[in-house]
């Protein structure tokens, strides 16, 4: 329906020169923001002593505070972005909803819950249990969302307030077992609204294959995705296996979302703004808009980590947070130019 | 739809009325009760008794008197009053899925609290209160001038999409304002959820006079409700002032809201669930609508309320859990019958 309008009304496509001018542009700011957000913390240590760290030849303390602790940070941002936009690209695609995203249908949350309840009842489990649990708990809150919106067909609005509801659902399940389990409020908004503080590099390192590996593959994908994007008689008649394609890419970008919330905890509203930005500027193209969509919401994640770092230190504000504040109104305005179609 | 414009629908005998009020008013006494016996000491009838008949300042009667009674009388208060605001809400929007917590009035006034909590630490409890109207009365209405910016549709469910993109935000500025205020995050953390636990007579005297004030200008409202709720030509047809009654009512449900909020914490799907149960069993004239919603809400809280006691015994949960938990399944069915019924 609205999708499809979407499609036609995009005539002109954007030049391929714009759209690598673009990337490059993208990826420019993407370093320039890493920058400045290595260099600002307790210690504020400028560009060039940076590079002479990177080097080797820096000084060893302000070496190991880069290396250590604010490295693996701004990979995590970015790593978060580039996963939970390009999982918001493709449901958006396959479900043809514009509404879809991983945490209006409900995979966010469902992740969250099923990570919070390992990390609680079996506090002993391996990481890899972890992320099994999480894709999991995505997977089957994912279902259930849809069953539930299901009725001969699926209404983009109603699906996402269904999806809503199932998460909020799913939010207070997490409240409880934290409740329960862990009196620690900042455990609790952490997983419930998202946060990049304190992480690791174990739990990058565990990170990083899935979004290395799935965003290369649903980028080979992007053609198939194209004419799944037209409907499906369209891509059958043109021979696409849509059925197996779409489960593929389906649980992808479930899988993908799943690792990003067992490591980070619920971040919202990146998944399902960012491909909105990027179809804007490149237009709905998969090969081009995948690329992107991955830049923007690494420069979205890393963008929200520095200014809830930035606005009061040394009191850290959680991305999740930061990013509620500016997606919801943004929410608002979708839903607002949806329904003038 | 039917069953809230109910145009179709017939209003159910006295009879029947007469008799479920007093089968509700039976639950009521028996959640009072369980809300009094049950908890860490349990308290036998008899102590219960002897308490309200002759006061002899024993462990259990002053449990009673200074932990038990106030909490009780928070809780039924709450419950009666979210459940008449719903109530109000639905009749004035037409809208089987409005609610305090759908508007986001909840979450204005929670944001508002913890505003003035953050900023004026030595604000009173009645400075929050008013604090809490006011935050309940901006969400409220920038929720209704954007859902109503958003044309075309299905405006029920539209509204609703708002609303919950509006609270997920004013919820993202609350946590943001608690990180500033750490010390009392904890007790805040526990109050965003919806909690009844530890309330004691200074909440009362808070809530109690509102209340009450705010439930009797609602249960007067019951005709022009009923009126309302056919739609607004009809209304104004019969002689209504549709703009002036709307009015009204939204500020009335906006005290019944807020102060509850103020003194519990964003207690959701009370306002929802409860209006509904009552057209089902007793059809859609407002003016006994109205007073039996007061009547349920105040049971069905009670009665949430001793069943948080229970889920992580020994610690308590927070009662707003437990409604969300067992509220968010029907509003999820009541999202979907609208689909079937208007394609039907």
């Amino acid at each position: 329906m609205s999708y499809m309008q979407t499609v036609n009304k995009t005539k002109k496509q954007p030049s391929r020169f714009k759209s690598v001018g673009l990337f490059i542009i993208l990826s420019v700011l993407i370093i320039a923001l890493s920058v400045i957000s290595l260099s600002l913390g307790d210690i504020n240590i400028p560009p060039l002593d940076i590079i002479t760290s990177f080097i080797g030849i820096g000084d060893p303390d302000l070496t190991s505070i880069l290396v250590e602790f604010r490295l693996p940070r701004i990979l995590l941002a970015i790593l978060t972005g580039v996963g939970l936009a390009v999982s918001g690209v493709v449901v958006q695609s396959i479900m043809r909803n514009p509404l879809a995203s991983p945490d209006t249908l409900g995979l966010s949350s469902g992740s969250g819950l099923a990570a919070v309840a390992v990390t609680i009842l079996l506090p002993l489990a391996s990481p890899s249990v972890l992320s099994a649990a999480a894709f999991a708990g995505g997977s089957l809150v994912f279902v259930i969302v849809y069953l539930l919106a299901y009725k001969k067909g699926v209404e983009p609005i109603r699906f996402a307030l269904i999806g809503v509801a199932v998460s909020a659902f799913c939010s207070s399940g997490i409240h409880l077992l934290i409740s329960k389990a862990n009196p620690n409020v900042n455990a609790a908004l952490i997983w419930l609204s998202g946060s990049l503080w304190g992480r690791t590099w174990d739990q990058l390192i565990g990170l990083l294959p899935w979004v290395v590996i799935l965003v290369p593959l649903i980028w080979l994908l992007a053609a198939r995705l194209d004419l799944i994007h037209l409907g499906d008689e369209v891509a059958r008649g043109l021979g696409a296996r849509v059925e197996l394609i779409r489960l593929v890419l389906l649980a992808s970008a479930v899988a993908m979302t799943a690792a990003v919330v067992s490591v980070v905890g619920t971040i919202g509203f990146v998944g399902l703004i960012i491909p909105h930005v990027a179809k804007r500027l490149v237009g709905p193209r998969h090969k081009k808009l995948i690329p992107i969509a991955a830049l923007l919401g690494a420069l979205f994640v890393l963008g929200a980590d520095l200014i809830g770092r930035g606005i009061a230190p040394p009191i850290e504000i959680p991305a999740g947070l930061i990013i509620g504040i500016i997606g919801a109104p943004y929410f608002l305005y979708l839903l607002w130019r949806e329904s003038k179609k | 739809m039917k069953a809230v414009h109910g145009l179709s629908k017939r209003n159910k005998s006295p009879l029947r009325i007469i008799a479920i009020f007093l089968a509700v008013i039976i639950l009521l006494l028996i959640s009072m009760f369980l809300s009094i016996s049950i908890g860490s000491i349990h308290i036998s009838f008899g102590t219960i008794k002897q308490a309200i008949l002759n006061f002899d300042g024993s462990k259990e009667q002053s449990i009673i008197q200074s932990v038990r009674l106030p909490r009780l009388l928070v809780t039924t208060f709450v419950g009666a009053n979210l459940a008449v605001a719903g109530a109000l809400m639905q009749a004035l929007t037409r809208n089987p899925l409005a609610s305090p917590g759908i508007f986001g009035i909840n979450a204005g006034a929670s944001a508002a609290m913890v505003f003035l909590t953050v900023l004026v630490p030595s604000v009173s409890m009645i400075g929050g209160v008013f604090g809490a109207f006011l935050g309940g009365a901006f969400a409220a209405v920038i929720v209704y001038v954007m859902s109503s910016l958003i044309k075309g549709g299905d405006s029920d469910v539209k509204l609703a999409l708002t609303g919950v993109a509006i609270q997920g935000m004013l919820m993202s500025l609350t946590q943001t304002l608690l990180i500033f205020n750490e010390s009392k995050t904890e007790g805040v953390m526990f109050w965003l959820t919806g909690s009844v636990i530890g309330r004691d007579w200074g909440h009362v005297h808070v809530l109690v006079p509102f209340s009450i004030a705010g439930l009797l200008i609602a249960f007067g409202l019951g005709r022009a409700s009923s009126l309302l709720s056919l739609g607004d030509d009809v209304a104004r047809g019969l002689g209504q002032r549709v703009f002036a009654i709307r009015a009204f009512t939204a500020v009335v449900v906006i005290v019944l809201a807020g102060v509850s909020v103020a003194i519990a914490g964003p207690i959701g799907f009370v306002g929802l669930v409860v209006p509904h149960m009552v057209r089902y069993l007793i059809g859609v004239d407002y003016r006994v609508v109205l007073p039996m919603s007061a009547l349920l809400g105040a049971s069905l809280l009670l009665l949430a309320d001793v069943l948080s006691r229970f889920i992580t015994y020994p610690y308590e949960t927070p009662v707003g859990a437990v409604t969300a938990l067992l509220g968010t399944p029907y509003f999820i069915y009541l999202a979907r019958r609208k689909k079937t019924e208007r394609k039907a």
